[in-house]
C-alpha cells in the first residue's frame, strides 16, 4: 500500500513565468527512504515543501493515505537543515514540543521524549540549551523532535548539508539506524551524490528548469549497512562506486543538454 | 607568565585593539573618571571659585540630601517625591506593556491592523509628549491621570513599534517547524512569535523607559505638586541650589539604574540572544 502518493505535480512562484518543478509523480511507501538528489535550483526544496504543506502546488494532487494534503500538519514530521530548534527551551522541552501542542500531560510527553533522545544517542543531554550543542548533535534533537510526534512520513530538507565531513558520516548512519528501527518511510533531500547512493532505497534525480525527474534508481546499500556491513566498506565498494559515477555522469550529461540548449 | 599568556588573557576582557601588556579595564576607566570630575568639583567648590549659590560644594549636596530623606522639602521627604515619580512612570510602564505587545503582535502578523494601526503610531510617535502635554491637561485635568497617561504614550510607541520589528523577523523556519508539529495560530503566536520576539520588546522597554523618565521629570517641572521633578523646580525657584543639584542626580541615578536593571533582565530572560542562534 502506497503511503505518500505526488500525482502530476507542478508548481510555480507566484509572478514568475518559469515553472519550479513540472510534472512530478512518485510514490512513498514503509520501508523506504526516498532521496531526492539534484543540484541547486532543481527544485528539490520546492517539492519538500509541497509534501510539507508549506506551499500548494500550481497543478497535480498529493495524498496521504488516500486524503488529500492540505498545509503542514504533525503527520508529516519535518528536519530542517538549519536544525530550526528553540532556543528559549531546553533539549527534553524541544524534543517534546509537539506532543506538548497536542496537549500531551507533561510525565507521558517527557518519557516519549526521552526515549527519541535515547534513540538519537543522546541520552544525558536533556537540560542543556540548544546554543551549547554542536552542529550534529542539534541535528539529532531536530530528528528527534520530529520522531516524537509519531509521524507518518518523515520528511528531511538537506539535514547533514550544513555539518563538517566526519559528522555528516556519523549522521548518515544514524539515520540509517533510526529509519531501520522506526520504519518510518524517508523522503530526504540532498545535492551529496555519495550520501544520496548511500541512504536511498529509491533515489530520483532532479533536473533544473523546470524541475523534473529525469532518473529513477533503486538501491539497497542502505539495507546492506542495516545488514550490519561498514560504512566504509559499502562505499568502497566497486558497485556503490559505479552508482555514484553512472549518477555523477547523468547530472553532468544533463547540464551540457542544457547548455548546448543555451547556446543554440 | 609568557607574554603569549598576557595576550590572550587580554583578549577575553574584551578589547578589539589588543595591547599586549596588561592594561586598565574599561569600567575602571569610567570609575576613574568619575571621581576625577566628583575632585574637580571639590576642588573648585573649596577654593571659592565657584559661588556656592551656582554650585554647592558635594558636601552640601550630600547634607542636604540626608536632610532631605529624613525631614523633606515642600512637605515631603525625597522618598515620597521619589515614589510619586516612580509610581506615575511604574503605571504608565504596566499600562503599555499590557496595551502595546498585544498590538505589536497584531501589527506584525496582521495585514489589516497593520494598514490601521502603523501610520497612526508613525504619526503620534515623533511628537515631542510635551507638545501635547497642554492638550492632555484640558482632557483630563492636571491630577494624576494626564501625568500617567502622557507617559504611558511616550512608552507605548517604542514598545509597539520594536514588538512589530521582532514578529516581524522571527525565523521563518521556527515558524514552519512548529506547524508541521502541529502547531494552531494561537499556539504559533505562544510558543514561537512571542519568544522569539521577547528580546526586541524589552530592547522596547528600555528604550520607552527612557523616554518616558525624561518625559515625566519635564511634566513634573511644568505640572506638578509632588515627584522629582516638581522638587527641583521649586527648589530653582527659591535658588536652593543644593536641592536643585542633588535632584538631578536622584533622577540620573534613577534613569541609571532602570537601564542596569533591564540589561540584567534582559540577560537573565533572553540568555539565548546574542549566541550563536
Amino acid at each position: 500500500m502506497a503511503l505518500l502518493q505526488l500525482e502530476r505535480i507542478s508548481a510555480q512562484y507566484p509572478g514568475s513565468p518559469e515553472p519550479v518543478l513540472a510534472d512530478i509523480s512518485l510514490t512513498l511507501g514503509p520501508r523506504q527512504l526516498l532521496v531526492a538528489l539534484g543540484p541547486s535550483g532543481s527544485g528539490k526544496t520546492s517539492l519538500l515543501n509541497l509534501i510539507a504543506g508549506f506551499v500548494a502546488p500550481s497543478a497535480g494532487r498529493i495524498t496521504l493515505d488516500g486524503v488529500p494534503v492540505k498545509g503542514p500538519s504533525a503527520e508529516r514530521g519535518v528536519v530542517f537543515q538549519d536544525d530550526a530548534l528553540l532556543p528559549w527551551q531546553d533539549v527534553l522541552a524541544n524534543v517534546a514540543f509537539g506532543l506538548e501542542l497536542a496537549g500531551v500531560a507533561r510525565d507521558r510527553r517527557e518519557k516519549i521524549a526521552r526515549e527519541m533522545l535515547a534513540l538519537v544517542d543522546l541520552s544525558g543531554f536533556e537540560n542543556r540549551r540548544i546554543w551549547q550543542l554542536s552542529g550534529g548533535q542539534k541535528q539529532r534533537v531536530g530528528l528527534a523532535r520530529a520522531l516524537a510526534a509519531d509521524p507518518r512520513v518523515l520528511l528531511m530538507d538537506e539535514p547533514f548539508g550544513a555539518l563538517d565531513a566526519f559528522t555528516r558520516e556519523q549522521m548518515q548512519e544514524l539515520l540509517l539506524q533510526v529509519w531501520q528501527r522506526t520504519a518510518k518511510p524517508v523522503f530526504l533531500i540532498t545535492h551529496d551524490i555519495e550520501e544520496a547512493v548511500f541512504l536511498a532505497t529509491d533515489l530520483i534525480l532532479l533536473a533544473p528548469n523546470p524541475g523534473q525527474i529525469v532518473e529513477r534508481l533503486h538501491l539497497d546499500f542502505g539495507q546492506r549497512y542495516a545488514a550490519g556491513e561498514s560504512a566504509r566498506a559499502i562505499k568502497s565498494d566497486p558497485r556503490f562506486i559505479e552508482t555514484r559515477e553512472h549518477v555523477l555522469s547523468k547530472v553532468f550529461s544533463q547540464r551540457s543538454a542544457e547548455q548546448r540548449q543555451e547556446r543554440a | 607568565m609568557s607574554s603569549y599568556d598576557v595576550s590572550a588573557a587580554a583578549v577575553k576582557t574584551s578589547s578589539v585593539v589588543t595591547p599586549v601588556r596588561r592594561s586598565l579595564s574599561t569600567r575602571w576607566i569610567s570609575l576613574l573618571t568619575l571621581f576625577a570630575l566628583l575632585a574637580i568639583w571639590w576642588a573648585v567648590t573649596a577654593t571659592g571659585l565657584i559661588e556656592p549659590l551656582f554650585l554647592p560644594p558635594p558636601s552640601a549636596v550630600l547634607k542636604k540630601g540626608w536632610l532631605l530623606a529624613t525631614t523633606g522639602y515642600m512637605d515631603s521627604t525625597l522618598w515620597q517625591h521619589l515614589g510619586a515619580s516612580l509610581n506615575r512612570i511604574g503605571l504608565g510602564l504596566g499600562f503599555a506593556i499590557l496595551t502595546a505587545v498585544p498590538v505589536g503582535i497584531a501589527i506584525g502578523a496582521n495585514r489589516i491592523a497593520r494598514g490601521v494601526l502603523d501610520p497612526l503610531i508613525e504619526f503620534y510617535r515623533p511628537i515631542p509628549p510635551l507638545a501635547y502635554l497642554p492638550l492632555i491637561v484640558i482632557w483630563c485635568g492636571i491630577g494624576e491621570l494626564s501625568k500617567v497617561l502622557l507617559i504611558y504614550l511616550a512608552i507605548f510607541a517604542p514598545i509597539a513599534i520594536a514588538t512589530a520589528t521582532g514578529v516581524r523577523t522571527v525565523d521563518p523556519a521556527k515558524l514552519r517547524a512548529a506547524q508541521s508539529l502541529g502547531a494552531t495560530r494561537a499556539q504559533l503566536i505562544r510558543h514561537v512569535i512571542l519568544p522569539s520576539a521577547l528580546p526586541d520588546i524589552l530592547t522596547g522597554v528600555r528604550i520607552g523607559l527612557g523616554v518616558g523618565w525624561s518625559t515625566l521629570v519635564a511634566a513634573e517641572l511644568i505640572a506638578a505638586t509632588s515627584g522629582l521633578g516638581f522638587m527641583v523646580q521649586s527648589a530653582a525657584q527659591f535658588l536652593v541650589t543644593d536641592v536643585v543639584v542633588l535632584g538631578i542626580l536622584v533622577i540620573a541615578l534613577i534613569a541609571f539604574a532602570m537601564e542596569m536593571g533591564l540589561r540584567a533582565l534582559q540577560r537573565k530572560l533572553v540568555p539565548w540572544h546574542g549566541q550563536a542562534h
